[in-house]
């Protein structure tokens, strides 16, 4: 049984828990419009992400799945639209204000602080939560190196805590840059293709543990990615871009067998795993 | 910083290790320059200076930690000063004079860097630059406040109520600034440590994640930038008492030039780096200007070419790496 | 000239005027800046060091043709001369022995290392020139003044300033635009400007390119201060004085901009030169407020383009 296959089994027969379209969205996008010079990023973009789900956002490069996160962490603001966050609009917030929300993202080039080692990085995320203002007292105090530690462990950076970030792998990168935006604890959690980049071998290692501690935290995941096995094994519903627009939104056995879709972006996914 | 340069990936045991030392050269240092001021006696005034000119320069490495370099921060060694001098003749204690400077100087730190905050890489560098100029025009050209290019002579000061001889006040100032410098070298070094001195080395490498982990980039360099302003007017009170003299050259932009020349030559990678450099600094000069009169300055951009090109540590940073190879 | 001081409408005349003149100068050394920096990347400190050599070189080479016994008007051709020299010797020495090692560092070491050049340049000024204030006006004097009509009065002004500095000037903007858009060695500039990898990818000599720009730089900030100096006497710390004025204009028409450079430095000669009449004790506050002012409002400078950080 795939991870996927798991959730949704576990969705659908978990009486306690209301059906999935009975709930209110977690995001809810409307009819997102935003043009670099000629070129349409988003053109009308409407997609509303339930809760606890996890959806993937496949389609070819310039297809604007980036800019999608952008927007929705603050970082583009569209030109015409509307997102709404638990049930409150957020568009104008800026990226502080949405974080603070409770909307995390990891990036696709990793954003680690690079002089810093592993463990200064994700304790710096845990400070950055609790406030961060106390100038005199060490980062590392006991409860932060502690609090840091357990992160690092749970995403199976212990070993690295003491690397500088700048001297890690591309995989080890990616779990730390997604363990820093865990750290704030979100309930959303954005992620811009957390495999790219990563070598072949390690790719399903690094898929199982984000499956793993992402599923204990419960968070809401939306993820860009290149790589169709990762998306069968991860998401509970695929969203697939193209030229600024969603041209098909479903469960992934059913997207991934949509001919169409198999030819304009499947087509094209041989050049990424290169 | 450069010293951590050459870590190799990894590897984190030299960092807690270069600790001790840390604080052993401090105190080590310390009792040199108090020996060195004894038994050279027209040495303790331009110790004196080094150690107040080291306290402003650790300011600027606090900014140096963000990656930003300003090129006008010697307003606020000025604006600490200026207090000084205007304020002696009504309230001519100086234990009262040096908060009292310090806070000024924050002060005027906190206006500024609301603004010049939201500036990065040369444009803070020139606006830190313009707004030194402004000070510097305002003290030259309002003559009748500040007697212009003349300068105001600092009148007699009161330590603790006591008005000490000239050998003793020499000594007092002398212990006063080696006081200021252990204390604002281990408050540095604490924030340096804390989350905020963290997040501030991370506005060099990676702000946009700053912004992203909730964390507002502008407000912890405006708290390092406010920090190192009080420094500033902390050490330029130190200056006035030490000189009994200030002009508005204090202000110029070549002033404020020496002092990133300071925090370069000591190496940013230490607290102790900035009293380091200051000392090397004021000694060069002093023996430069001795020898060759008029090439003094020549000497000193020569030391300071030689040092960027072949040693960009800095002194500190030649330090650690002879300690380091011994260990 | 007592008798036009009275006159608060010809004060602004003259102002204005004044302003032309002294707007030209600073657009000489600002815009030598300005390139070297598109292409460099490096704020160069000791450009006004090269402002003031040009200045004394000027002079002496001045004073030296007049004991000759040439006529006053070979003063001119001793500004060109001076010009040349340093910018053909200073300009490749500076470039080839110190800044080639640190392109690409950090930028606080780059500042300090034209911090560096700039206190030996000082030096090295007051060793060959002194520091008595030097005075040759023979250019200014040889071409007389001009009544200049202002309203119903006129206002008798050098010739030199009124003409040749704002020509030299314009002629300079003209001949820099024509030379960067439409000559292949401009055009190679240019795109170093933009993007030097893309550049440097496209299999051009950066070496090269570097040098041509820094000694082209060099000569215009030192052919500013040559045309400078038949207007005032020259005294150490004119070089200081000159490189906070230029970042002034630099930093409000936004890095790299040529044109902008121009009218950015427009703006701060009237600036200034309207407050040496109405308010003369903010004379040199003036440049900074407009810089401030300025970059309050558009913080990448007039005319600059924002950088955007990609994620």
């Amino acid at each position: 049984m795939s991870a996927s296959d798991h959730r949704r089994a576990e969705a659908a027969g978990d009486p306690d828990r209301p059906r999935e379209a009975t709930r209110a969205p977690l995001l809810s996008a409307r009819g997102l419009r935003l043009a670099f010079g000629g070129v349409k990023a988003a053109d009308g973009i409407d997609l509303d992400v339930m809760p606890g789900e996890f959806l993937a956002i496949i389609g070819p490069n310039g297809a604007g799945k980036t800019t999608f996160i952008n927007m929705t962490t603050g970082y583009l603001r569209p030109q015409a639209g509307s997102i709404d966050y638990d049930g409150q609009p957020i568009l104008g917030l800026s990226p502080r204000a949405i974080v603070k929300r409770g909307i995390g993202r990891s990036f696709q080039l990793p954003q680690l602080f690079s002089e810093h080692t592993v463990l200064e990085n994700a304790a710096l995320a845990i400070a950055a939560h609790a406030g961060l203002w106390s100038p005199l007292t060490p980062l590392l105090r006991p409860r932060y190196r502690e609090e840091a530690m357990a992160l690092l462990d749970r995403f199976g950076l212990a070993p690295l805590a003491e690397a500088r970030a700048d001297a890690l792998n591309e995989g080890a990168r990616k779990l730390a840059d997604i363990a820093m935006a865990a750290a704030l604890q979100p309930r959303l959690l954005l992620m811009d293709e957390p495999t790219s980049g990563v070598a072949a071998t390690e790719k399903m290692g690094i898929v199982e543990t984000l499956v793993r501690v992402l599923r204990d935290t419960g968070v809401t995941a939306v993820f860009v990615e290149h790589d169709m096995e990762v998306v069968e094994r991860f998401a509970d519903r695929v969203a697939v871009w193209s030229q600024g627009r969603i041209a098909a939104l479903g469960p992934p056995e059913q997207v991934l067998n949509d001919p169409a879709v198999l030819r304009d972006v499947i087509g094209i996914e041989p050049a990424h795993h290169a | 910083m450069s010293a951590s340069d050459r870590d190799a990936p990894g590897v984190a045991a030299p960092r807690p290790s270069m600790r001790l030392p840390e604080a052993g050269l401090a105190l080590a240092g310390a009792a040199a320059l108090v020996l060195a001021a004894w038994a050279v006696p027209w040495l303790k005034f331009v110790l004196t200076i080094a150690l107040a000119k080291g306290v402003a320069v650790l300011g600027i490495l606090l900014l140096l930690r963000a990656g930003q370099v300003s090129f006008g921060h010697s307003m606020f060694l000025a604006v600490g000063a200026y207090t000084v001098a205007f304020l002696a003749p009504a309230v001519p204690e100086a234990l009262l004079l040096l908060p009292l400077g310090a806070l000024l100087g924050g002060l005027l730190g906190l206006v500024i860097g609301l603004f010049i905050v939201r500036y990065r890489d040369i444009f803070f560098s020139m606006l830190n630059l313009a707004l030194s100029m402004v000070l510097y025009s305002l003290l030259e050209k309002l003559y009748d406040l500040t007697k212009g290019t003349d300068g105001i002579r600092v009148s007699a000061l009161t330590f603790a109520g006591a008005v000490p001889d000239r050998e003793t006040q020499e000594w007092v100032m002398f212990g006063l600034a080696l006081a200021l410098a252990l204390g604002f070298g281990l408050l540095v070094r604490a924030y340096l440590a804390s989350p905020m001195g963290r997040a501030l080395a991370g506005i060099k490498t990676r702000e946009t994640r700053l912004e992203f982990m909730g964390v507002s980039a502008r407000r912890v360099l405006l708290f390092a930038y406010v920090f190192s302003a009080v420094m500033g007017g902390a050490a330029g009170t130190l200056v006035a008492m030490t000189t009994r003299h200030v002009t508005p050259q204090l202000a110029y932009w070549t002033s404020s030039g020496e002092l990133v020349f300071i925090a370069i030559l000591g190496g940013a990678g230490s607290a102790l780096g900035p009293f380091l450099g200051a000392t090397a600094f004021e000694l060069v000069r002093v023996y430069a200007a001795a020898a060759v009169a008029d090439a003094w300055q020549m000497i000193l951009g020569g030391v300071l070419l030689l040092v960027i090109l072949f040693a960009p540590g800095g002194l500190w940073g030649m330090l650690t790496s002879r300690l380091r190879g011994r260990a | 000239m007592g008798q036009w001081f009275a006159e608060n409408g010809l004060l602004i005349g003259l102002a204005l005027l004044d302003g032309l003149a002294y707007a030209a100068l600073v657009f000489m050394v600002a815009v030598g800046l300005n390139m070297v920096f598109g292409v460099l990347r490096i704020v160069n400190v000791a450009h006004g060091s090269l402002f003031a050599i040009g200045a004394y070189a000027a002079a002496s080479i001045g004073l030296f043709l007049a004991s000759l016994g040439l006529p006053p008007i070979a003063g001119f051709a001793a500004l060109l001369l001076a010009a040349a020299l340093v910018g053909g010797i200073l300009g490749p020495l500076i470039e080839r022995l110190v800044l080639r090692r640190i392109y690409g560092q950090e930028e606080v070491l780059q500042l300090l290392v034209t911090f560096a050049l700039f206190m030996i340049l000082e030096d090295v000024q007051k060793l060959i020139w002194g520091v008595q204030p030097i005075f040759q006006d023979a250019p200014m004097k040889a071409l007389g003044t001009v009544d200049v009509p202002f309203g119903e009065d006129v206002i008798p002004f050098t010739a030199y300033q009124l003409f040749v500095l704002p020509g030299v000037a314009l002629a300079t903007l003209a001949g820099l635009a024509w030379f960067l858009r439409r000559t292949l060695t401009g055009r190679v500039i240019v795109a170093v400007t933009t993007d030097k990898e893309a550049a440097m990818a496209m299999g051009i000599d950066a070496a090269k390119v570097t040098l041509l720009t820094f000694t082209f730089g060099a000569a215009l900030a030192a052919l500013g201060g040559a045309l400078a100096s038949p207007t005032t006497s020259l005294v150490p710390g004119i070089g200081a004085q000159t490189i906070v004025l230029s970042f002034a204009v630099v930093a409000t028409a936004g890095l790299g901009q040529i044109e902008g450079a121009a009218i950015s430095a427009l703006m701060i000669g009237l600036g200034r030169s309207i407050a040496v009449y109405l308010a003369p004790e903010f004379e040199v506050v003036v440049p900074y407020l407009i810089m401030v002012a300025v970059l309050l409002i558009r913080p990448q400078g007039l005319f600059g383009r924002l950088e955007t950080r990609r994620v």
